[in-house]
């Protein structure tokens, strides 16, 4: 799997650097999206492409969308009573509101990473892992172990773990916890990988860890990565957008936006003159 | 304010000022703490008036029933009428069965129901089934007894064990709905959103991750309704009607230790006057150890 993986790596430039993002295969295609709260309009009409096996960082100051911005991409905000939406989004190439889409299947190709870690406290590590496997269908004990394991690997969390499988999940700390949570993403295999804030409640170190994990993973998945920390979207994201009361500002390489940002209002929130 | 910021102040006027102060301020206090006696002493006593009738029951209990409480009261049946001796093991088996078949029919209604209310439907159905649940936990539980004869033994042209489980499961399933409700609606949504993120249908995650979650919580509910039904009385009477053998089967009318109590009690003999003492005190027990379990399944430290 690694392998097919790193050839299909390969195909795409390495560097991000310079890049028109709109240009490369896109993972998500976003046309001219809005989501209304009841009558409150929330997005408005944002359209974007989140790029293939890149760390797409979305940025913006409190309250302007971004959380909900990533729940219609999984359609998780179908959950929340008078949500509304309208636009278009590819998950490559495939409409996501099409009728004939499937939310759970879906939903099992987009993965999702709370802000708060949240591992199930009735399951063990192992468990945790397995669940979506597990309630997928999939018996055969063989392939369970073996993505147990590559799971555990990917979230660099499996020499820390191996022993203590059967450990509760809630006994592991709260970086450990959060690299459980990811686990538990990555065992269905998904495609794309949404997070939202999944460092805001850790400390440097755990933070630091899961950041080098998040850039790792970018080689291999496509990852939405919300943060409240700039420094964050500097060090993890390959490619950033910034987002204001609803709308998409500007969008680009991360390195461009953070030393050259084209828009004012970029500027003006990267260099904390607005709060 | 403070006296510490006021010492430093180099006006006498404003240091007597703040004397007086002082003076004011550990009067208050005096009072205070005379006060947070009062109220220590009152709710001690308070304490002592909730707690001293269980102690006097429990006490009354035990001098009146242990005499009667032999191995011959838990293991024979009753004698006939006019003889001494005998016991009530099949009143004792006949409760134990009588809430098994209760918590059978009841469970499985009332979790169903309390996932309904917290998981499913909309807002007004939800609010209707639980104001409903509300309702029927106020009713008087001879009026299950009165429902379930007309619908089940009348119907059966006989009374019965069933009917009687039947009767005491309607007391429960309404207890079981509203815990289920509760302890459902602590599980933090994080747990339900992570399910559902993770590709999990609702129903799994309902199954798998609430109530999983809830589990305990929903146990002690259980254990609860069943110990509040193992007492009751009034909806057996003409339900599971009471027999002074065994039952054969569920078809056919059942002893139970609350029935058996009051006809002892009211009867003639004083020999059936002790043992309808130990009986209670048998009932007392069951509820008892009951009790416990909960306590032992609350203890653990919930997740
Ligand atoms: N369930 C909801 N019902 C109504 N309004 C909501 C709901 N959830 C969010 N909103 C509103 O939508 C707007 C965007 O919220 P969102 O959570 O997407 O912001 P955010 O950018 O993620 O903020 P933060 O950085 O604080 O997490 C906010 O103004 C919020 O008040
Ligand atoms: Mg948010």
């Amino acid at each position: 799997m690694s392998e097919s993986t790193s050839n299909a790596k390969g195909a795409v430039p390495a560097s991000a650097e310079g890049a028109d993002p709109q240009k490369r295969s896109a993972a998500f295609q976003i046309e001219d999206l809005h989501v209304w709260y009841g009558n409150r309009a929330v997005l408005h009409g944002i359209s974007l492409n989140i790029p293939v096996r890149q760390v797409t960082g979305i940025i913006g100051p409190s309250g302007c969308g971004k959380s909900t911005f990533l729940r219609v991409l999984n359609r998780m905000h179908e959950f929340t009573p008078g949500v509304d939406v309208q636009g278009r989004i590819r998950l490559f190439g495939e409409d996501i509101y099409e009728s004939r889409v499937d939310p759970i299947l879906l939903r099992r190709r987009v993965g999702m990473v709370f802000q708060k870690s949240n591992p199930f406290p009735t399951m063990s590590i192992q468990e945790n892992v397995l669940i979506g496997l597990r309630l997928a269908g999939i018996r055969n004990r063989g392939l369970l172990e073996e993505r147990l394991e590559e799971a555990l690997r990917m979230s660099a969390l499996w020499s820390e773990v191996k022993d203590r499988l059967h450990a509760p999940g809630t006994a592991l700390s709260g970086g450990q916890q959060q690299r459980l949570c990811i686990a538990r993403a990555l065992a269905i295999r998904p495609e794309v990988l949404l997070m939202d804030e999944p460092c805001s409640a850790l400390d440097p170190i755990a933070t630091a860890q899961i950041e080098s994990l998040i850039r790792d993973l970018g080689q291999r998945y496509s990852i939405v990565l919300v943060t409240h920390n700039l420094q964050e979207a500097g060090r993890t994201a390959d490619f950033t957008a910034f987002f204001l009361e609803g709308r998409l500002i500007e969008f680009g390489s991360t390195k461009k936006m953070f030393t050259n940002p084209s828009q004012k209002q970029t500027e003006d929130y990267l260099t904390g003159r607005f709060s | 304010m403070s006296p510490l910021s006021n010492s430093s102040d180099p006006k006498p006027e404003s240091r007597r000022e703040a004397a007086n102060e002082d003076r004011a301020a550990s009067r208050r206090f005096r009072i205070r703490k005379v006060v947070d006696r009062f109220f220590q002493i009152l709710s001690v006593l308070s304490a002592i008036v909730v707690i001293s009738p269980l102690l006097f029951v429990f006490v009354f209990l035990l001098s009146s029933g242990s005499s009667a409480l032999t191995w011959d009261f838990l293991t024979q049946l009753p004698k006939p009428v006019g003889e001494t001796g005998g016991g009530m093991a099949n009143a004792i088996v006949g409760s134990c069965i009588l809430v098994a078949v209760a918590t059978l029919v009841g469970t499985p209604i009332g979790v169903l129901g309390g996932i309904c209310v917290c998981e499913y439907g909309d807002p007004r159905l939800r609010l209707f089934i639980r104001f409903i649940a509300d309702v029927l936990n106020g009713v008087p539980s001879i009026i299950w007894g009165i429902v379930v004869y007309s619908w089940v033994v009348l119907r059966m042209k006989t009374f019965s064990g069933l009917a009687g489980g039947l009767a005491l499961s309607f007391i429960m399933i309404p207890l079981i709905l509203r815990t289920t409700e509760d302890v459902i609606r602590l599980v933090p949504s994080v747990y339900r959103e992570a399910g559902l993120a993770l590709g999990l249908r609702r129903s799994q995650v309902i199954l798998h991750i609430m109530l999983a979650t809830a589990a305990r919580g929903v146990l002690t509910g259980i254990l609860l309704a069943a110990a509040r039904v193992a007492g009751e009385t009034a909806p057996l009477l003409f339900t599971a009607f009471g027999n002074r053998v065994w039952a054969a089967h569920l078809q056919e009318p059942i002893a139970a230790l609350p029935l058996q109590i009051f006809v002892y009690a009211i009867a003639p003999y004083p020999d059936w006057h002790r043992q309808a003492w130990a009986g209670a005190l048998v009932l007392l027990a069951l509820v008892f150890c009951m009790s416990i379990v909960v306590r032992a399944l609350t203890r653990q430290k919930s997740p």
